[in-house]
This record gives C-alpha cells, structure tokens and sequence, in this order.
C-alpha cells in the first residue's frame, strides 16, 4: 500500500471514503455495505491463510482456435486482458489452506474478459476437481462470470457440459463442494458448475441468474425489477443456502469444512 | 486506384473502417511534401482489405441462409419426427414439482421394436401454437419433465432420444425465480448420469445452454442446415459489435453451422438433407433421421451402461483447444 492513497467512491451511495479504509473494509462500502467486484489475487489474500497457495495449471492457455474476428481479434483482446488484470486467465485454481484445512480452491475473474468460460475455464475447472478427488480435499469456486465465451464458440458452450461431468466426479467421490457466488455469476457458468454445489453461498447484493437484467428487459420491453437475480431474492426463491457479509466469509466457510472433516 | 464502387460489397461494418483508411490516405497524398511519393503500396494493401472484407462478406451471407433454413417454419419438428418414427408413443406431462411446460415433449415409445424415452423441444407450426409453445423455449417446468422422464428411462434401461430445437432458455422473471440456471445445469448432470444409451439430433435451432440440456449424447447428430451455438448471432453482435448491422458476421464468426461443428469435434455426425432444405421433403427427412437413429441404437446395444456413462463423460471433458505451455 502507498502513502497517499486517494478518495474512494462507492458504486452504490456515491459516499467517498479514504481508499486505504475501504481496502481494510475488503473492499465492502463501510457505510451501505455494497459489496464491489475485487480481483483474484485480493479474494485468495482475504481467503486462505498465508502463503498457503499453490497455484495449478498456471501452464494451461487460451489459443484463437477460431481466429474469431468481431471488431478486434480474440488474440488481441486476450493479450489486453492479461495486461489489464495481470492474471493469465477468467479462473486461478490451485491447492490453499483455510484455517489450517486443506482445500481446492478456484477464484474466477471478472475483470478477465467478464469472468468468461472458454476452453481454459473447463480445463482447470477439470484439473481442480481431480486434484481435490485425488488429495481427498473439499472443492471450494468463488464464482463471477457473464457466461460462457463467445469467442470460442459452440466449444466455450461445450465446457458447460465438461465440467458439470467433473462436478459429478467430485460428488460421487464424496468430496464436499461449495461455491461461492460473487457479482455477477450468469450465463453458462451458473447453468454448471456454479449452481450444482453442495452448499451455495452468495455474497450480498451479488447478481446470480442466467439471463441476465438487459437480456429479461429485450424480451418483456420493460426494466425488470430492481432486486431481479440479487441474492436477496434468490434466497427467499430458495436457489441458495445463505447470504454472507465478506468479513464473515473465511468464519463460515471454515465451519462448514469443520462438518465434513 | 481505390474508388468507391468497390466498397458497395462490403460489410456495413467495416465499411467505416475502409473510409477511414482511404481518406487518410488522400488526405497524405495532398500534403506537398509527399509530391512524387508513390503510394502504390499502401493502395494494394486497402484493396487488398477490401477483397478480404468482401469474402467474409459473402461467406456470411452464405451462413445466413443456413440460419434462415434452420428457423424455417415449414422444417420437420419434433412432433413430426415422434409421429414418423415412433410406435404406441405415449405423452407424459408435468414435472411432478409444480408444473408443466409444453415447449418440451417427453415421452415413451418404440422404434424397431424397442421402447425408448423420446424428448424434445416443440416450437409448433402456426403463430397459434407458437405462443402456445412459446416458441420452443422453455421454463424450468420443461427441463425438470425431461430430467424426470431421463430418470425413468435410465430405471428401466430405455434408451434416450432427443431432439433440440430451440433459440435457447425462456429469458423471463418466472424462469429465473424458479430457478433456471439449476434446471439446466441439473439436465445436463443427469444426461451424463444416466446408463443408458443416449442420442441426440439437432434438427433446427440450437440454442445455447437451454439446447445443451437436450444435448449431452453418446451421439450428437445435426441435420445439415441445423445450427448450434453459444448465444444467437442476433445477441452476440449486440454484445461484439455494439450493432445489429454486426449479425451476419456474428454468424459466420460462430462457427454455428453442422460442418463447421463437425471438424471441431462437437458433435459426431451430419445428416443429410434433401435437396434445399428439410422443408422441401419433410417425410423424407424423417425417414432419412430414422435410419440414423436405428443404427445408433444398434451401435450401443450391446455396451454396458457403467461404459455408456464413462465414454459420455470422457468424450465431453476432452473438449476444448488450449495451448500447455
């Protein structure tokens, strides 16, 4: 952290904050409690103990299978994306501790191409789900995704399928496996493997549906309501098992490991 | 020389592009100090763009017009196929959790003697039934019939027939609050699930993951002028291109048609059509997708349900291009 860090303004009431009270806040609007996007790398540090991760596949990588083409190359936007974010890709998967237990963890991206699932999601969703069915360890995928890439067409729809297989393997094996939803999950990603957990928990005011807001608008031609696809309300539609306060998240999560240990 | 009748093939959207580029190009022909330079070069590379522009042009147009045959009303649907191909087959409804969605037909039947569960995406014929249908995309109501009929079939060791035709899940609130991302991610766990043989045939639009529900099969077959695709070339130029005008493009870019699906390995076999299009020959059509479905059949008969499941599983996590640096 540097000196001056400068003002923060939050997404949601506007309010400005010194940024360095914000990052000691997780990133969580001290005043409104609007919980705003944050990186894979920020999510690990907040999430598993010190120095506890090993990142896997860190090999794997995106090609232009395609050479999709729309106004710039998917090769170009791939090579932005990592500039911007400094990740390799939508999904870092590797092995973690919290509190001392050990987990497979994924953290998604959104700031990488909108969170998207192509052929490198699938494949370290796969490799993540044999680590944790081979160590025996629980299977934890904070998720934040627009959906599947469309970059890589029919085959970025296909990795729906792939790793609903894998989530089937690690079910069978008797292997817990919880995700995390974070804003936004949509699209593919919560057609597989987001939904399909043991255990969903949501981060308040996430957005979790599959079509999302604007995608509903085109269809009824009008807006839909506010709280459409929020975790508020898919938990009253009984799609998730709880909302949690990031500051409680490492608390809960590892209550609930304790259970399946 | 570049002039401007030979702009009249290309894409609207790279039209603004081409323009650009020539006008600046005028524009350093203009400036005194270049007198004398020759900007040959620089001219064969636009035409050379322009060409290219109109290729990708053409070849768009070439895949609308399988777009266009794959949203033919006048196609075969489901119904037509379940009454051309199959005995005695009997309609089952509802989800038996709160509801019924008549986008979906499910059912049993027999074919070459053998009974099978029969599932399908129903878009109806008329304007009447479409609305009646909803045009064939469905609610959770119609991804939980189907996983209740798969279930049943996998108890009694029929096998699976789908037929996907659809533009993709209904995209309204009620869908939503009922939970359709778990509806379709649980149709897909339970097509990889079941030990029984399952085929799939795509027999007009297949859209997105509400298409992939009906999808997950030992065989996955396309009818010729079928498509299959991540999101609608309407949506994904919305998304890409930020303009409709981007649409014909999105759909060649996609990769959505039978052939190109069948080179990256998406599904396992084309089938062909009668000439212009399954609207032309309907009943042909069906007996041609009958021979295929019987000798799909034939091909698993004899293959336990615990390998069913594992080459369907195995075929679908192999999938996907991926560099291991």
């Amino acid at each position: 952290m540097t000196e001056d860090m400068g003002k923060f303004k939050c997404k949601s009431c506007s309010k400005e904050m010194e940024n360095e009270i914000f990052v000691l806040n997780m990133w969580v609007c001290p005043y409104c409690n609007y919980h705003h996007s944050i990186n894979a790398g920020d999510r690990l540090r907040i999430t598993v103990d010190e120095n506890s991760f090993v990142e896997i596949g860190k090999n794997i990588d995106s090609i232009d299978f395609l050479n999709f083409y729309d106004t710039r190359a998917y090769s170009t936007r791939l090579k932005e994306a990592k500039l911007k974010t400094g990740m390799d890709e939508a999904i870092m998967v590797g092995e973690a501790k919290i509190e001392g237990i050990d987990v497979a963890i994924g953290i998604m991206n959104f700031g990488f191409m909108g969170g998207s699932m192509g052929s490198v999601v699938g494949e370290k969703i796969k490799i993540l789900s044999d680590c944790s069915i081979e160590k025996k360890i629980p299977l934890v995928v904070f998720c934040a995704s627009g959906g599947a890439r469309m970059q890589e067409g029919a085959i970025s729809l296909m990795q729906m399928a792939k790793t609903v297989s894998c989530i089937n393997r690690v079910k069978e094996n008797r292997i817990p496996y919880i995700s995390v939803i974070t804003n936004p999950t949509s699209g593919g990603v919560s057609a597989s493997f987001a939904t399909l957990a043991d255990i969903i928990i949501a981060e308040p005011n996430s957005l979790f549906c599959f079509a999302g807001p604007r995608v509903i608008k085109q269809t009824i031609k009008k807006n839909p309501p506010s709280d459409f696809g929020s975790a508020e309300r898919n938990l009253i539609n009984g799609q998730i098992d709880m909302i949690v306060n990031r500051s409680d998240l490492k608390k809960i999560l590892t209550s609930i490991l304790e259970l399946f240990r | 020389m570049v002039n401007l009748k030979k702009l009249q093939d290309v894409p609207k959207t790279y039209v603004k592009e081409v323009l650009g580029e020539l006008s600046r190009l005028e524009k350093l022909k203009k400036i005194p100090f270049f007198t004398g330079i020759h900007f040959k070069d620089a001219e064969r590379e636009l035409i050379r763009k322009i060409e290219n522009y109109k290729k990708i042009g053409k070849d768009a147009e070439r895949v609308w017009k399988i777009i266009e045959l794959s949203r033919n009303e006048k196609r075969p649907q489901c119904r037509d196929y379940i009454n051309g191909i199959f005995k005695n087959f009997v309609n089952l409804s509802g989800d038996r959790l709160g509801g019924e969605d008549r986008s979906i037909i499910a059912g049993l039947g027999k074919i070459d003697g053998k009974t099978v569960a029969v599932i399908g995406h129903n878009k109806g014929k008329d304007i009447k039934e479409r609305m009646e249908y909803n045009f064939g995309m469905s609610t959770p109501y119609g991804y939980r019939k189907s996983q209740r009929i798969m279930e049943l079939a996998n108890r009694f060791g029929f096998p699976i027939i789908t037929f996907v035709d659809t533009p993709g899940a209904y995209p309204a609130i009620e869908a939503e609050d009922n939970g359709q991302a778990a509806a379709i991610a649980k149709s897909i766990s339970v097509m990889l699930e079941v030990k029984v043989p399952v085929i799939s045939i795509l027999i007009g639009e297949g859209g997105s993951g509400g298409a992939l529900a009906l999808a997950v099969g030992n065989e996955v077959y396309m009818l010729e002028n079928s498509t299959y695709s991540v999101i609608s070339p309407e949506g994904c130029a919305a998304i890409l291109w930020k303009d409709p005008a981007g649409t014909k493009l999105a759909a060649r870019e996609l990769r959505l048609t039978s052939r190109d699906l069948m080179k990256l390995g998406v599904i396992d076999k084309v089938i062909p059509e009668p000439l212009g299009g399954a609207q032309n020959a309907p009943e042909r059509m069906v007996k041609i997708v009958r021979k295929y479905i019987i000798d799909a059949l034939q091909k698993y008969e004899d293959i336990s349900g615990e390998e069913l499941k594992s080459a369907r599983a195995c075929k679908f996590e192999s999938m996907g291009f991926f560099s291991k640096g």
